[in-house]
């Protein structure tokens, strides 16, 4: 962003600091989208890998990164923009999805386990 | 008529939906009809109408929408009670073979209406409404972050209690219990459209709620007045920002579960069922990853209201800020650890439920900080006992036993006892009413000068006080007796008749505290009419610390007419301190959001659809969702958003001050 547009806008509003990136910045996010999305789809249209659990874990992977470079390319999160309230907010988001997440499939996998149907009791964790 | 095309008109709404067979709920709306009525006629004879529409209907001003949620609130809390006292009456009489006054089906929408209006239509609004009042004054701010995004918030939240409200009257509620636990919430076992208006209900409420904890969160974080680092904050606004964070992580789950729950109703999927892979087990999950953190956001402002009372009341700075602060983050982030504690006993093992047992014991330690703050705070102050005061220490009082019968039933063995019994259902009311009811009336008795300009008639206050706190104890002390002997929650006629005087007791409790809800409403009605006399002229009634209090009461639309700068955590006191003058000359107009109505129709077409989709009407549900994205989408081609007061208006409202300040100074 230019000086000049920045003066345009900083009547109306006080401006933050973060960058709106520039088309370097955009292409290439993009082509690591691209490139993020394509190795996945190999992976399962061509089946290289035999292992289909292998499979699903580096695609799970894969979302991850792609999550990120969206982050940081797309909605230009860095440790800086709005005095570091996004990375606050991000940090606080991670925490509050891993707790969920992870303590779902803790819980469930216990409750899966040991109350639905025809379980073995001497197996109960 | 042919009966496709009624169909295809009314969807499954006849008039068989119609309570006519119910005498309790004819003559309840023979009651409602004839007040609302009442009310329209009055309205219309003072031709309120354009008035009620123009300043408060599609008012954007913070204020002026605190007040009408805490109208909500208060109203909402009527039929609230009206149900509590119906079940106190019906377990103190259906004893020695006696089927009470209730029958099953009316008793099962009675207790879950209950629980759903209590939290989601009066606690909710409450906080909320002291939270938008209170938060912009006390940070130096002219109004929220968005305006129009908080009348829309609020129009929702009334959109969710209409519904909510009609089930009385058009069908049935939900006979589930609060929570609308699968599989009995599932189409299989509630056919009809109880469970419906629950969730509608919740949905275009949750809305509201969702965004104006966006709203709370970037007013906070963006509009603080110069000077007010975060470490300078008022408590009430630090505990303000944490629930407000909460709400905006936890509500999503609670629209996605309800989301699922209508998906397994309406179109025959199978996320909650117990064939084709479905698990209720996992609708418990999910609910209580928003309803632990529920109670949080239910009781943190509670916390905020009780540190600014203590302080102003004792003359003192608050003890422990900073730990202060550190606890209620804590508490935040902790109350996404314990959610499994709501259901130790369906099944998890040793390691899950002793993992969730210790977090939920280890959020009593910054509690207990926040309580041995508060007592330091009032050690040798020196302590006016007025109202706000009296509710403080009242809750310091109950909230302890509260918390330590919670800290009981986080042991799971004990849980195990006390699941599900009346010992449960005696703790979070214990919790609830204790601490976030206290904290509320607390609240409302100290901030009420400041939106009105006059203060609350104090006899009626303590009248009301005596009988809400001794009819909480009378009301729920019995229960935790009860809760032990073993008898569990929901039960509707017993058997064992030494278990009655239990009960009756525990009626004769809330016949108090209904007492303390009449005195608390003419508590309003007397000191409206006594205002001259209990007017305050100086904009701060109590001699209190925080920013607020620097304004006038009540204050103007644009809160200050410069915005002040901030030196310490208490501003005020310390402006105070150093001799501040008000300015009195170079007044500039003054920017201001304009009145919408689009908030109000948006949140009518919500409801309107939420009543289509209720009641299989699908032509309405499509027509209302269409005119929403319209009206939602038009919105965004109005430019006429903003104007200018101008500076003469500021001139003389600040005028009208000085004089006003005068005559205080004077009388």
């Amino acid at each position: 962003m230019t000086t000049d547009s920045y003066a345009l806008h900083s009547d109306d509003h006080a401006h933050d600091t973060a960058s709106h990136g520039s088309l370097k910045s955009y292409l290439i996010g993009f082509g690591l989208s691209v490139v993020l999305t394509a190795i996945p789809f190999w992976l399962v249209m061509t089946g290289v890998l035999d292992d289909k659990q292998v499979t699903a874990l580096i695609v799970l992977v894969f979302a991850a990164v792609q999550i990120v470079v969206h982050m940081v390319y797309f909605l230009h999160m860095n440790t800086r923009s709005e005095n570091g309230w996004t990375m606050m907010a991000l940090i606080f988001t991670v925490i509050m999805v891993v707790i969920a997440l992870t303590g779902s499939l803790w819980v469930m996998h216990h409750l899966n386990t040991n109350m639905m149907p025809m379980h073995d009791m001497s197996q109960m964790p | 008529m042919n009966p496709d095309i009624l169909k295809a008109i009314f969807g499954r709404l006849s008039i068989e939906s119609l309570p006519l067979h119910e005498p309790i709920l004819v003559g309840t709306f023979a009651v409602v009809a004839t007040g609302g009525l009442a009310l329209f006629a009055i309205v219309t004879y003072f031709r309120l109408w354009t008035y009620l529409w123009r300043e408060w209907f599609t008012t954007v001003d913070h204020k002026r929408i605190g007040i009408m949620y805490m109208i909500l609130g208060i109203v909402m809390l009527l039929r609230g009670f009206a149900d509590a006292l119906m079940m106190r009456l019906q377990q103190a009489i259906a004893f020695n073979g006696s089927e009470g006054f209730l029958p099953a089906h009316h008793y099962d929408q009675v207790f879950t209406a209950h629980g759903v209006i209590m939290i989601f239509f009066v606690a909710m609004p409450l906080v909320t409404g002291l939270m938008n009042y209170v938060v912009p004054l006390q940070i130096g701010a002219r109004d929220v972050s968005f305006p129009f995004l908080n009348n829309f918030s609020f129009w929702m939240t009334v959109g969710g209690g209409a519904l909510v409200m009609l089930s009385l009257f058009i069908g049935e509620f939900a006979r589930t219990g609060w929570l609308a636990y699968p599989p009995l919430s599932n189409l299989g076992y509630s056919p009809d459209v109880g469970v419906d208006y629950y969730i509608w209900g919740l949905q275009v409420a949750g809305v509201g709620t969702t965004l104006s904890g966006i709203n709370l969160i970037c007013t906070i974080v963006k509009l603080r007045a110069p000077g007010m680092t975060m470490m300078k904050m008022p408590v009430f606004t630090w505990t303000s920002l944490c629930t407000n964070v909460l709400i905006v992580a936890s509500f999503p789950v609670l629209t996605v579960v309800l989301a699922l729950l209508s998906l397994d109703r309406y179109v025959g999927t199978n996320f909650f069922t117990n064939d084709f892979g479905g698990n209720p087990m996992m609708y418990v999950n999910l609910i209580w990853i928003w309803g632990h953190p529920e109670v949080y956001i239910l009781i943190l402002p509670a916390f905020g209201i009780f540190s600014e009372v203590t302080s102003t009341f004792s003359g003192k700075r608050l003890f422990g800020y900073t730990s202060m602060v550190y606890a209620t983050v804590v508490i935040t982030i902790l109350s996404y650890l314990v959610w499994l504690h709501h259901f130790f006993t369906m099944g998890s093992g040793a390691s899950v439920n002793s993992f969730f047992g210790i977090t939920t014991m280890i959020i009593s330690i910054p509690t207990g900080a926040k309580m041995f703050n508060w007592l330091f705070t009032m050690y040798r102050g020196r302590i006016r006992f007025e109202l706000p005061m009296m509710w403080t220490i009242a809750f310091m009082l109950t909230f302890v036993i509260g918390g330590m019968t919670g800290v009981l039933l986080a042991v799971p063995p004990a849980d195990f006892v006390l699941h599900n019994s009346l010992f449960l259902v005696a703790h979070f009311h214990n919790v609830i009413i204790g601490g976030v009811l206290f904290g509320l009336f607390a609240g409302i008795n100290y901030w009420f000068p400041k939106a009105f300009g006059f203060k609350l008639d104090p006899f009626w206050g303590k009248l009301s006080f005596w009988f809400w706190v001794s009819g909480f104890y009378l009301a729920f002390m019995p229960l935790y007796v009860l809760g032990l002997m073993g008898v569990t929650r929901r039960l509707r006629v017993f058997d064992d008749p030494s278990l009655q005087i239990w009960f009756i007791l525990a009626g004769i409790g809330a016949f108090l505290v209904l007492l303390g809800i009449m005195s608390m409403l003419m508590q309003f009605a007397v000191s409206i009419l006594k205002r001259e006399q209990l007017r305050d002229l100086t904009g701060d009634p109590w001699n209190a610390r925080t920013l607020e209090w620097a304004t006038s009461s009540p204050p103007p639309d644009y809160n200050f007419a410069f915005t002040p700068v901030v030196h310490d955590t208490d501003a005020w006191w310390d402006m105070k301190r150093r001799g501040y003058q008000r300015p009195l000359t170079g007044f500039k107009p003054i920017h201001m959001p304009s009145n919408t109505g689009t908030g109000i129709i948006l949140a009518g077409l919500a409801t309107a659809m939420g009543f289509g989709l209720i009641w299989y009407i699908w032509w309405l549900a499509a027509v209302s969702f269409i005119a929403l994205l319209t009206v939602a989408i038009g919105h965004t081609f109005n430019y006429h958003r903003d104007f200018h007061i101008p500076a003469d208006q500021v001139v003389r409202a600040e005028d009208a001050r000085t004089q006003m300040l005068a005559a205080g100074a004077k009388s």
